[in-house]
């Protein structure tokens, strides 16, 4: 029981092994570093434009469609006479038959009435079943030694030759110039393929060559991730880099940065711990980083815009506070004829009933807003059990309310222009209206009613 | 050509259609569409949904396939004269939630000028900046275009169109769902592009403004219904023919023509 146990286990590196991975002593280790990194970064680079053409089950189909084509390249080769290991030979096969995948859905989803995703299933498992059935051939010929083929489906732990390294190296920089140069064409291939199209840019050829670049991906990260996973490394970066941005171009730098990121502790941890696949914990590197994007994320993530909210209701919630108590003191102010009661009312003071029968307030929620205002010396609670205004928060009550009324009146009088203007907060209206409006409002409020001590209320403020 | 005009005519004439039938799986859309649209006119696109307004459209610009018929830009077919032409599609073709601001989508317009592989320099974001300026989008230039509203939208598409500063518009349907100061600044645009002689077809389907908007129709329904000046082809019959027994257009339709007080044919 447990020897079986231990087994399960995995080994922990010791410290040795630690400090030779860490400090990136051995070649093969610096070399699989490299090269994954480089996959990771055109793998984000590439897989932006993918997510936003909305083709990432297309890239999952195509990478699953090079699989037959590493099969028959190997029965080419050994026919030929070699011993059908060769890996540019394996790929160009893999590049080969991903394209015709490619090709097909194209074809499938234009020329027939089907939908473009029936069109990606079929191609999809049917190009994968056929690679399975060949390698099963293919295990059996008695020339050349088939071990190991099975291995670009899954990856394996990494181990990589020189010059795959530089295969890798050298897609990775045609795929970083490539989407360099034709940004400005990618995006408006992305963003609107009609306008695109009546500019008369190539919209198919683009089109072509955008997934010509997913494939590229795909076959050379055939090796170390495998194809069943290598859409994740396009898929995941890009994805998560959409929830720190709102422009393009640094979301591509993002998810180039996070596929690189995915990659280089992918390889440490594979190469610490001897059983996990390099291919799998690049994945999941990169899914724990688009997991704190997808709350951490400074444009889109969960906690920001849960913290706008919050930051936007607290503020309302202020607003209203000192409104309704302003409010509350000018009825009272309106009862009142001559000016000596007037000033007694301002300086009387506003109950928890009033509160409550004018705001949806709950008492709890009304506690915490008074206990708030008091705390930034805005209020304070007379002995009459009262809520009173400072210097301070009548003169901040009286702005807000001026505001509001302000934008009431706007949006009154200017009913058919204002829409384009109401997604301001209230607090600028200087600012999003001009002056000259604001004096003109301020007239038209006036021109209503005998003044008060500032402007008059627009709505009624009986409740 | 087609025996009515010679050459020189027709090089004068802004957008010919001749004999145009499109089918999108052996079943037609439009049959044997003929129209021809004078210069410097706003011309009016309307019929019941699914006559075909939109594929027109995109029939002329190339963006379907025809199964017949021909389509002359000024005397020649539309790829050879597409800097002539600015197109406006529907606000809801695309997804809005996309990665760009609003400045970026106006450049857009610019990206066939500057060609391929080149950067966007500076003096196209200042010629991006006097088309936003001329919808009065220019304080939202570095907003994310999700956050803008509906009418703010199609003010960014105008101007993506504008700044092409092409002889000939399309616009597919750009009063809809928009703000009436949106409303208003497109037809500003359009008097002013009117004035300085340039063509305008937009598909349109609120019946109630089409007096005041074109100065001449194309009434379809898969068929052409009716081609000519506004003041003479929208009328009772017309509008009977082109909407057919689809009742509540045609109370529309009704209501809009008793509106502008023409009960006699």
């Amino acid at each position: 029981m447990n020897s079986i146990l231990m087994d399960i286990y995995f080994q922990l590196p010791n410290r040795n092994e630690l400090i030779r991975v860490l400090l990136l002593k051995d070649y093969n280790t610096r070399l699989v570093i490299v090269g994954v990194m480089l996959l990771g970064l055109a793998g984000g680079i590439i897989g932006t434009f993918m997510l936003l053409r909305k083709r990432s089950l297309m890239g999952d189909a195509v990478s699953h469609a090079t699989l037959p084509g590493i099969g028959i390249a190997f029965m080419i080769m050994v026919a030929h006479g070699g011993d059908g290991k060769s890996l540019p030979g394996l790929l160009l096969g893999a590049l080969i038959s991903g394209i015709i995948g490619m090709g097909l859905i194209l074809l499938i989803s234009r020329a027939s009435r089907l939908k473009e995703d029936a069109a990606l299933g079929i191609v999809l498992s049917v190009f994968f079943g056929i690679g399975v059935s060949v390698l099963g051939v293919v295990q059996k010929m008695s020339q050349g030694s088939a071990a190991g083929l099975e291995s670009f489906i899954y990856g394996k732990t990494a181990s990589m030759l020189t010059q795959d390294a530089y295969l890798i190296a050298g897609t990775a920089s045609i795929i970083v110039v490539l989407c360099l140069f034709l940004f400005k064409e990618f995006t408006i291939l992305c963003f609107d393929q009609d306008y695109a199209g009546s500019q008369g840019w190539p919209i198919i050829k683009l089109d072509i060559g955008m997934m010509l670049l997913v494939v590229s991906v795909t076959v050379i990260g055939l090796q170390t991730v495998g194809l069943i996973l290598i859409i994740a490394i396009m898929v995941i970066p890009a994805a998560a880099a959409r929830f720190w941005t709102n422009s393009l171009f640094k979301m591509i730098l993002i998810a180039a940065a996070i596929g690189a990121a995915s990659g280089l502790f992918g390889a440490i941890l594979s190469a610490l711990f001897e059983k996990l696949p390099a291919g799998a914990i690049i994945v999941l590197v990169s899914a724990f980083i688009f997991a704190i994007s997808l709350f951490l994320g400074s444009a889109r993530g969960f906690c920001i815009r849960y913290f706008m909210s919050w930051r936007l209701e607290k503020k309302v919630s202020r607003q209203n506070l000192l409104r309704s108590m302003y409010e509350g003191l000018e009825k009272n102010d309106k009862k009142s004829l001559d000016k000596e009661s007037k000033l007694r009312s301002v300086q009387s003071g506003i109950s928890l009933e009033y509160f409550l029968s004018n705001r949806s307030w709950s008492m709890k929620k009304l506690t915490r807003l008074l206990k708030k205002a008091i705390s930034e010396d805005l209020v304070y609670e007379g002995a009459d059990k009262k809520y009173h205004f400072t210097k301070d928060g009548l003169s901040e009550a009286k702005r807000i309310v001026r505001n509001h009324r302000l934008w009431e009146t706007y949006l009154i009088s200017y009913a058919d222009i204002a829409p384009a203007k109401v997604d301001r907060d209230a607090d600028q209206i200087e600012h999003v209206l001009g002056q000259v409006m604001v004096d003109k409002l301020e007239e038209l409020l006036l021109s209503n009613q005998a003044a008060l001590p500032i402007l008059p209320s627009p709505h009624s403020l009986d409740r | 050509m087609n025996g009515i005009h010679n050459v020189e005519d027709v090089n004068k004439i802004p957008v010919l259609v001749h004999d145009l039938t499109v089918a999108y799986h052996h079943k037609p859309v439009l049959w044997d569409v003929d129209f021809e649209v004078e210069e410097g006119q706003i011309v009016g696109i309307i019929g019941p949904n699914g006559a075909g307004k939109s594929t027109l459209i995109k029939a002329i610009l190339e963006l379907v396939s025809k199964t017949s018929g021909r389509v002359l830009i000024y005397g020649e077919p539309y790829r050879k004269q597409r800097s002539l032409v600015g197109y406006v599609p529907q606000r809801e073709s695309v997804d809005w939630d996309f990665p760009v601001n609003a400045l970026d989508v106006v450049l857009m317009g610019l990206y066939g000028k500057i060609g391929w592989c080149r950067p966007v320099t500076k003096n196209y974001k200042d010629l991006a900046m006097v088309a936003m300026e001329r919808v009065g989008m220019a304080d939202y230039a570095k907003r994310q275009i999700s956050q803008l509203s509906g009418g703010q939208q199609q003010r960014i598409f105008l101007a993506r169109a504008l700044v092409q500063d092409a002889k000939i518009y399309f616009m597919d349907e750009p009063f809809v769902g928009v703000d009436a100061a949106t409303e208003k600044a497109i037809v500003t645009i359009l008097h002013d592009l009117k004035s300085k002689g340039k063509t305008v077809l937009i598909v349109h389907h609120t019946l109630q403004t089409v007096k005041q908007y074109f100065d001449s129709l194309i009434m379809l329904n898969m068929r052409i219904v009716a081609t000519g000046l506004t003041s003479e082809v929208f009328t009772q019959k017309n509008l009977h023919k082109t909407y057919g027994g689809r009742l509540t257009l045609l109370e529309e339709a009704v209501q809009a023509y008793t509106r502008e007080g023409r009960i006699d044919e």
